[in-house]
């Protein structure tokens, strides 16, 4: 079974949820705030307890150390969280076309972290996830604080990846038309379960 | 005639020290008009300081007339117990369920004892090793200084945490192991546990001289041997805070962590 696989996750007030995303697929996950699609995502990532199995690609989750499952299924929080002072030191190595294809000049590497906008800040917590090259992305509103133009670069950027990687992805979001854009399949979670939506986008 | 300089020690009355509690009574009533809302606490500190003395005294004294290892462990045992209870007392936020008490208690054992026992055993090589005018104030001396370094650590480390939840929990969704992921956190607990010994060992004997030294100069020792005996204490304290605040913040770390690596402070309590 290749793709990423969720099979009975449960914790308080969630689940059981069976969720099944191909490679290259993306999902999209909306709901009302406080039904849980950010502790879903924390839960898949195993981030906080929870029961049921999740396979990445056949392996399950605790077939391996938590921080090698945590490297390949790829959770971006909603808020990015930054450590060092200068932007620069948060990535691998510097990755001049996907900061271009952000909207960023290379110079945005030697910049302190105090002087980014949150939506500054959210698109390059995107790059440094990508940067790590993991398997499946679990996306926590990742426009949240992007004005269009931007919006349209990230959704470009994490399209291209999933096609390029054959990742799955999981995208939770408010915006009922950006997730008919990006996710094929479109669930809401109400009650703890997942309620599917119409394909057709309604 | 050097031995019989050394002594000289003139015996302190009842009415002595009555004239020196004049100070902190004196203190008591200036601080009724001013208002400073701390005579009471003042008294009560003071009586503490002449029972809890007293009573050590009376410990010493039985311990000295019949020594013997097992005298030696109750009092040793009380005195840790006391400090573990006052390192969770120290903590803002804490670990709940006997790892509040338990991380800081057993680290400073562990270091205190191993300090104190090389320090019994090899350095001043007194035999019997648990003769108590040795052993006693030298856990103490070391026990005290440890548990400070060990709740400042502590505390550094569960606050830092706590604040930084967010830095934590980035790393780790980025695939960082849990060490990796508070490493920064860590080592500012351990620093911050570990600089108050640095600075003191720094300054002692040009601002500071220490408490024990002044009180064997002042009760007969001649003060090249007290240097001595301060220089031997001064690094024990190293080594028993340096080395169990390590341990402490360490094991403190690895606790904010379950076998998932996931960040767990709901295992704190403010």
């Amino acid at each position: 079974m290749d793709g990423l696989c969720i099979e009975n996750l449960k914790f308080p007030g969630m689940g059981p949820i069976t969720l099944r995303v191909g490679p290259g697929a993306c999902v999209g996950l909306s709901g009302p705030s406080g039904s849980g699609k950010t502790r879903l995502l924390r839960a898949v990532a195993d981030m906080m307890p929870h029961t049921g199995e999740i396979f990445l690609d056949g392996a399950e989750a605790n077939t391996m150390p938590a921080h090698q499952w945590r490297r390949c299924v790829g959770f971006l929080p909603a808020e990015s969280a930054w450590w060092h002072e200068r932007v620069g030191d948060h990535f691998p190595s510097p990755d001049a076309d996907g900061l271009r294809q952000l909207g960023f000049s290379p110079d945005v590497f030697s910049w302190e972290v105090s002087r980014l906008s949150s939506g500054e800040r959210q698109r390059l917590a995107l790059l440094r996830l990508l940067a790590g090259a993991p398997k499946a992305l679990l996306l926590d509103e990742p426009t949240a604080n992007l004005d269009s133009s931007n919006t349209a670069r990230v959704e470009a950027m994490i399209a291209a990846y999933r096609r390029r990687n054959d990742a799955s992805v999981i995208w939770v979001g408010h915006d009922p038309a950006q997730l008919r854009r990006v996710a094929a399949i479109r669930f809401i979670l109400h009650g703890g379960n997942l309620v599917r939506q119409a394909s057709d986008g309604g | 005639m050097e031995d019989e300089q050394a002594m000289q020690v003139i015996s302190l009355s009842p009415i002595d020290l009555s004239l020196a509690a004049l100070l902190v009574i004196g203190l008591a009533l200036l601080s009724i008009p001013m208002r400073l809302q701390l005579s009471r606490q003042l008294l009560v500190a003071g009586s503490r300081t002449v029972v809890q003395l007293s009573l050590i005294g009376l410990v010493l004294k039985a311990l000295f007339d019949h020594i013997h290892p097992a005298g030696l462990a109750v009092v040793a045992a009380v005195m840790v117990g006391v400090a573990g209870v006052e390192i969770m007392r120290r903590q803002k936020r804490r670990f709940a369920g006997i790892w509040g008490i338990g991380v800081g208690t057993l680290s400073m054992f562990v270091s205190s004892f191993c300090v104190t026992v090389l320090a019994l055993t090899v350095v001043i090589d007194i035999r019997p090793w648990y003769h108590p005018q040795y052993a006693i104030p030298l856990l103490g001396m070391i026990l005290g200084n440890t548990m400070s370094g060990i709740a400042i650590g502590l505390d550094r480390l569960t606050a830092t945490a706590w604040e930084q939840r967010a830095v934590i929990e980035a790393r780790l969704s980025l695939g960082f192991g849990w060490s990796e992921a508070i490493e920064a956190i860590r080592r500012e607990g351990i620093r911050s546990g570990l600089i108050p010994i640095i600075n003191s060992m720094s300054v002692v004997g040009l601002v500071s001289l220490p408490g024990m030294m002044t009180g064997q100069i002042l009760s007969g020792t001649l003060p090249v041997e007290a240097v001595k005996y301060q220089i031997l204490i001064m690094f024990l304290i190293a080594g028993g805070t340096g080395f169990g605040t390590i341990l402490a913040v360490s094991l403190g770390a690895r606790r904010l962590f379950d076998d998932r690596e996931r960040l767990r402070l709901d295992r704190l309590r403010s």
